[in-house]
């Protein structure tokens, strides 16, 4: 095995004295899609918003591409390749469409924006549609989008993605899941997290389980889609 | 009172509202990116304003030297404040950078008087001279407020809506957390807003001088009070709301007076807020700011 994209080791991560995420360690290589899922309050978002730089943990190493990220600034990381599509999606309201994707090209040379705008909008043709448009008038689903194709712009050799899922219609969530895919397919690594078990397991590669800041299981998709332990607690099965 | 008494005092409200407006803008980008009311806002025009009292005064430098050097003051001055006295309290609740932003605002003041000494400061007029289109005088110094104003006004506008660091200011102010996730650097945004909303207050130093050729310490003060209200008026946080906020504030103080209620000025600029708070609590271009992260 090559050594790991994302080397997250033994972290604690506390929010006063809540100790939210007590000793959790994983990896993701390069090209893999891995998965944590875990029901509210887990501790999914704060492993994310960790690695990303905007919590600090107490205790333990993150590590990218070699490199420790553990006193790099939220928007260094974005540097280092390295890029969130936060919880709740977080797009900016005032700003349109087009606006928030060149946001997400912010580290990006300019030259380089025609193209990565292009290459966004042919993933998202419904964004292209809307490129003039505020991002506050989008439906949820489009703003998923714009949320997903603004972390794209960045050129990010990790994307990571907090319940993109969250409050879309099953359609939707489809639509979300074959995007993954597809960036998948192109080579892209991601990190995703997800309430939505089972979707989120069956595009993924491996999957950890967290409960209440602590991974409780590991393994591949498939294996934990088939387990017991799992459909019972998590696919209502 | 005739067409040209109200023409006269139109050009008069135009030439201190856009004052207010270009004051009343660094109140407002501020609050944008930091819900913070900067108090000490205000006193950055008087020390902007001695600056261009000694250059002209002492020693004798060209009106265009005087206003670069104050614009150059100003801007060194806010960043200053902004590095040494707010970024340290950058996640501390909103009340104990409210209280830090009147303290400056007391040691700009006092260190003011220290240093330059109680007492007004009168000065020539900087441009003097009027000319007359039909029955209405304009004042040369009226014509270059304005203008200087609506120009800084544009490219304002243009620094905002079109470059990479105005972007980036307005998703930091709509979004700190989203914002430092696309790379934007919250130091680097943060202190280009406060030198812009200076450089903004020394232009403004450099125009209320054209209009009142005298400086004191706690000049800043009123005329903060008014680009306050002004910016308040706008919608705080509303780039446009501020100027519009600055012009009726202007207007409505010379329309005021022209009709010999000056008395009144203040009252009816205070009543005037109320009811359009009441009507609209954002101000009249003003969106509702939501929660930082
Ligand atoms: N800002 C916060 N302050 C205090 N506690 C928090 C905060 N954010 C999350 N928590 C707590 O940390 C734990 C993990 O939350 P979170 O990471 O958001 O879970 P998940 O994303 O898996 O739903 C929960 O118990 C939650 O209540
Ligand atoms: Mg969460």
């Amino acid at each position: 095995m090559t050594a790991p994209l994302l080397k997250v080791e033994d972290i604690n991560v506390f929010y006063g004295s809540i100790h939210a995420i007590k000793g959790i360690s994983f990896e993701v290589q390069e090209g893999e899609i891995v998965t944590l899922i875990g029901a509210n309050g887990a501790g999914k978002s704060t492993t994310l918003n960790t690695v990303a730089g905007l919590l600090r943990p107490r205790s333990g190493e993150i590590s990218f591409m070699g490199e420790s990220l553990i006193r790099t600034a939220p928007n260094r990381i974005v540097f280092k390749g390295l890029s969130l599509v936060p919880e709740g999606r977080r797009v900016f309201l005032r700003m349109t469409v087009e606006e928030n994707l060149e946001m997400g090209a912010y580290t990006q040379p300019a030259a380089n924006l025609k193209a990565d705008l292009e290459h966004v909008f042919e993933l998202f043709p419904r964004l292209r549609e809307r490129r003039r448009q505020i991002a506050g008038t989008l439906s949820g689903g489009e703003q998923q989008m714009l949320a997903m194709g603004r972390a794209l712009m960045s050129h990010p050799k990790l994307i990571m993605m907090d319940e993109p899922s969250m409050g879309l219609a099953p359609i939707l969530v489809e639509q979300i899941f074959d995007i993954i895919g597809s960036l998948h397919r192109e080579g892209a690594t991601i990190l995703l997290v997800e309430q939505n078990a089972q979707a989120a397991l069956s595009v993924a590669d491996r999957a950890y389980v967290l409960e209440t800041g602590r991974i409780v299981l590991t393994g591949t998709g498939r294996e934990l889609l088939e387990s017991d332990e799992i459909r019972k607690a998590y696919l209502g099965a | 009172m005739n067409l040209s008494t109200l023409l006269a005092q139109i050009i008069n409200g135009l030439q201190t509202g856009s004052i207010y407006a270009l004051v009343a803008l660094g109140y407002s980008m501020v609050y944008g990116i930091i819900l913070l009311l900067n108090f000490a806002h205000g006193d950055i025009i008087m020390v902007g304003a001695y600056v261009v009292y000694y250059s002209i005064t002492r020693f004798a430098f060209h009106p265009l030297l005087a206003v670069l050097l104050a614009v150059a003051a100003s801007v060194a001055l806010g960043v200053t404040v902004e590095k040494v006295a707010y970024t340290p309290l950058r996640s501390a609740p909103r009340l104990s950078l409210l209280i830090t932003a009147i303290g400056v605002s007391f040691l700009l003041e006092n260190g003011a008087q220290m240093i330059f000494g109680a007492d007004t400061k009168s000065m020539d007029p900087i441009v003097p001279g009027s000319v007359a289109i039909g029955s209405v005088t304009i004042s040369y110094a009226a014509i270059i407020t304005i203008a200087v104003s609506v120009i800084s006004m544009f490219i304002l506008t243009r620094l905002v809506n079109s470059t990479k660091m105005g972007k980036a200011m307005r998703a930091v102010s709509e979004d700190m957390g989203a914002a430092q996730l696309m790379g934007i650097s919250l130091n680097k945004t943060i202190s280009f807003t406060f030198a812009v909303g200076s450089a903004l207050a020394g232009i403004g130093s450099v125009l209320y001088l054209c209009a009142y050729p005298q400086a004191s310490p706690t000049m800043g003060s009123m005329l903060g009070i008014k680009a306050f209200i002004a910016a308040v008026l706008g919608g705080i946080g509303s780039i446009p709301g501020a100027m519009l906020g600055g012009f009726i504030i202007g207007l409505l103080e010379s329309l005021i007076s022209a009709v010999h209620l000056s008395m009144w000025k203040d009252a009816v600029v205070f009543v005037v807020l109320i009811v359009v708070l009441l009507l609209k609590p954002t101000g009249i271009l003003g969106h509702k700011v939501q929660e930082k992260v």
